[in-house]
């Protein structure tokens, strides 16, 4: 599988505090939904920002789709990269729904016909069309990272950064933002990458990767992540709920041959139990 | 008159707009009243005199306060925010000869006005918490009142400085480089309403300079 971003032994310090990165290497590969989890302080948005060129490197490379992340490089780089960010509030630019989806486009110094258009295709794949004329003050925290959505979706990126997108979000919020962010990728054969201390989020990843101070101590599918609850707990994450489920089991005498299963995996185990009895 | 009929707006927001100033109204006007000279003397007693002059003076300057209250109001009820934003980048346009950057100031005022309604929201969340946690605002002599304003203050500006940080980088983030080399989402566009509101305009105005005398 082709690598559409190529983290190259990068170094990187923020002025004052010691060496957060020293020699990490990381592949993202295309069409992948790569998980970055890890604790507060763990680099997982420092990771996020030194790719899309926001933040200097110390040393190393990084490669974006065949471009080097340096200074000549950087638009054409952010215009393969959207990034959502934690703060539904904070990147709201624009005064309505449509001005904030218009910003990137008008960046970019679309024709304003072209742009009209986009601006509606682009709420009516996330479902906010209705929402047009409203101002931020008078939307949801979830409809507001909608928003955000589509103005990405508008400048049509090969690479989304959920950077935390849903963490500030109800767990209703949460789910639509997901679906509607896995609707996107499929349609539009993205790479996704999600940055998150949701284990559940992870849990839908096609990989995994742990990031703790700096350091990636894992990468994996979530099923074989999951199995070693210890090392997730080590890194001070929680397990997933199945997991949890199945931890209490046997700690009532009912034992898993495994120790994380997903949604129907476990369904399934519990019927094949209940049916042998 | 003509303006505040045709913008349907209700008597009672013209009401509102004029009632804090009220009292400014009614002392300027006694002032001039009591106060002008000239003309034929009606009435006075010791330093106060009113006179015919004094009268139609004072007559003038409560319509001039009445006539910019009801204007402004007309202005701000019927515009959004957006739209003035907007028409102030309009207006300032012929200034981009003298190199004023009027697309950056356009720009802060409209990113301004969206984040009105934020730290209006942040500053009663603030607010709030601060009162669960004994403070009091709003009570006791000035001094005391200034100095309960410093912890609703302080963290309403840190606050703002973290979200001019975040949005920054989230501009950055979308391709936002500076704010001359950028296309526009909205346009407004010249229609036969504004040839016939300047039409009408022009027209008043030579009528009153025409009338004026001097």
């Amino acid at each position: 599988m082709k690598n559409i971003i190529q983290v190259k032994n990068i170094s990187f310090h923020y002025p004052d505090k010691p060496l957060l990165f020293d020699n990490l290497t990381l592949d993202v590969h295309e069409g992948e939904w790569l998980a970055i989890i890890g604790q507060n302080g763990s680099g997982k948005s420092t990771l996020a920002r030194l790719i899309d060129g926001l933040i200097v490197l110390d040393k190393g490379q990084i490669i974006v789709d065949g471009l080097t992340v340096n200074d000549q490089n950087i638009f054409d780089i952010r215009n393969k990269i959207g990034i959502v960010f934690q703060n539904p509030e904070d990147q709201f630019v624009g005064a309505t729904v449509e001005d904030d989806v218009a910003f990137g486009l008008e960046n970019r110094q679309v024709e304003r016909e072209k742009m009209h258009e986009i601006v509606k295709k682009s709420l009516m794949d996330v479902s906010m069309l209705d929402f047009r004329n409203r101002i931020p003050a008078n939307l949801s925290g979830g409809q507001k990272q909608r928003v955000a959505i589509a103005g990405i979706v508008a400048l049509s990126p090969k690479i989304i950064i959920l950077d935390e997108a849903t963490s500030m979000l109800d767990p209703r919020g949460r789910n639509e933002i997901l679906d509607l962010v896995y609707q996107i990728k499929k349609d539009n054969q993205l790479t996704v990458i999600s940055i998150t201390h949701d284990i559940d989020e992870a849990a839908n990843a096609d990989r995994v990767v742990i990031l703790n101070e700096g350091r990636i101590i894992d990468e994996e599918t979530p099923e074989n992540i999951f199995q070693n609850t210890g090392q997730l707990q080590s890194v001070g994450l929680d397990s997933p709920y199945t997991s949890q489920l199945l931890a209490a089991l046997k700690h009532r005498g009912i034992k898993p041959q495994r120790s994380y299963l997903n949604d129907e995996e476990l369904i399934a185990w519990i019927k094949q139990l209940i049916s042998k009895k | 008159m003509g303006v505040i009929i045709l913008s349907g707006v209700s008597i009672s927001y013209f009401l509102k707009g004029i009632r804090p100033l009220i009292w400014l109204i009614i002392f300027t006007v006694l002032l001039q009243i009591l106060f002008s000279s000239g003309g034929k003397l009606l009435w006075h007693f010791g330093p106060f005199s009113i006179t015919d002059q004094s009268l139609i003076n004072g007559g003038f300057i409560f319509i001039r306060f009445l006539l910019i209250i009801m204007i402004s109001t007309v202005l701000t009820l019927t515009t959004t925010p957006l739209a003035i934003a907007d028409g102030v980048q309009t207006v300032l346009k012929p200034l981009k000869g003298f190199h004023f950057p009027v697309d950056t100031l356009a720009l802060m005022l409209s990113i301004a006005l969206r984040f009105v309604p934020t730290l209006m929201d942040e500053m009663e969340t603030i607010m709030n918490a601060q009162r669960s946690r004994g403070v009091d605002f709003g009570s006791g002599s000035l001094k005391h009142r200034v100095k309960a304003a410093v912890p609703l203050l302080v963290p309403l500006f840190t606050g703002a400085i973290n979200h001019a940080e975040n949005l920054s980088t989230a501009m950055e983030a979308r391709g936002f480089t500076d704010s001359e080399h950028r296309s526009k989402y909205r346009i407004y566009r010249w229609q036969m309403k504004d040839t016939i509101s300047w039409l009408v305009f022009l027209a008043v105005g030579v009528l009153v300079l025409g009338i004026r005398k001097w």
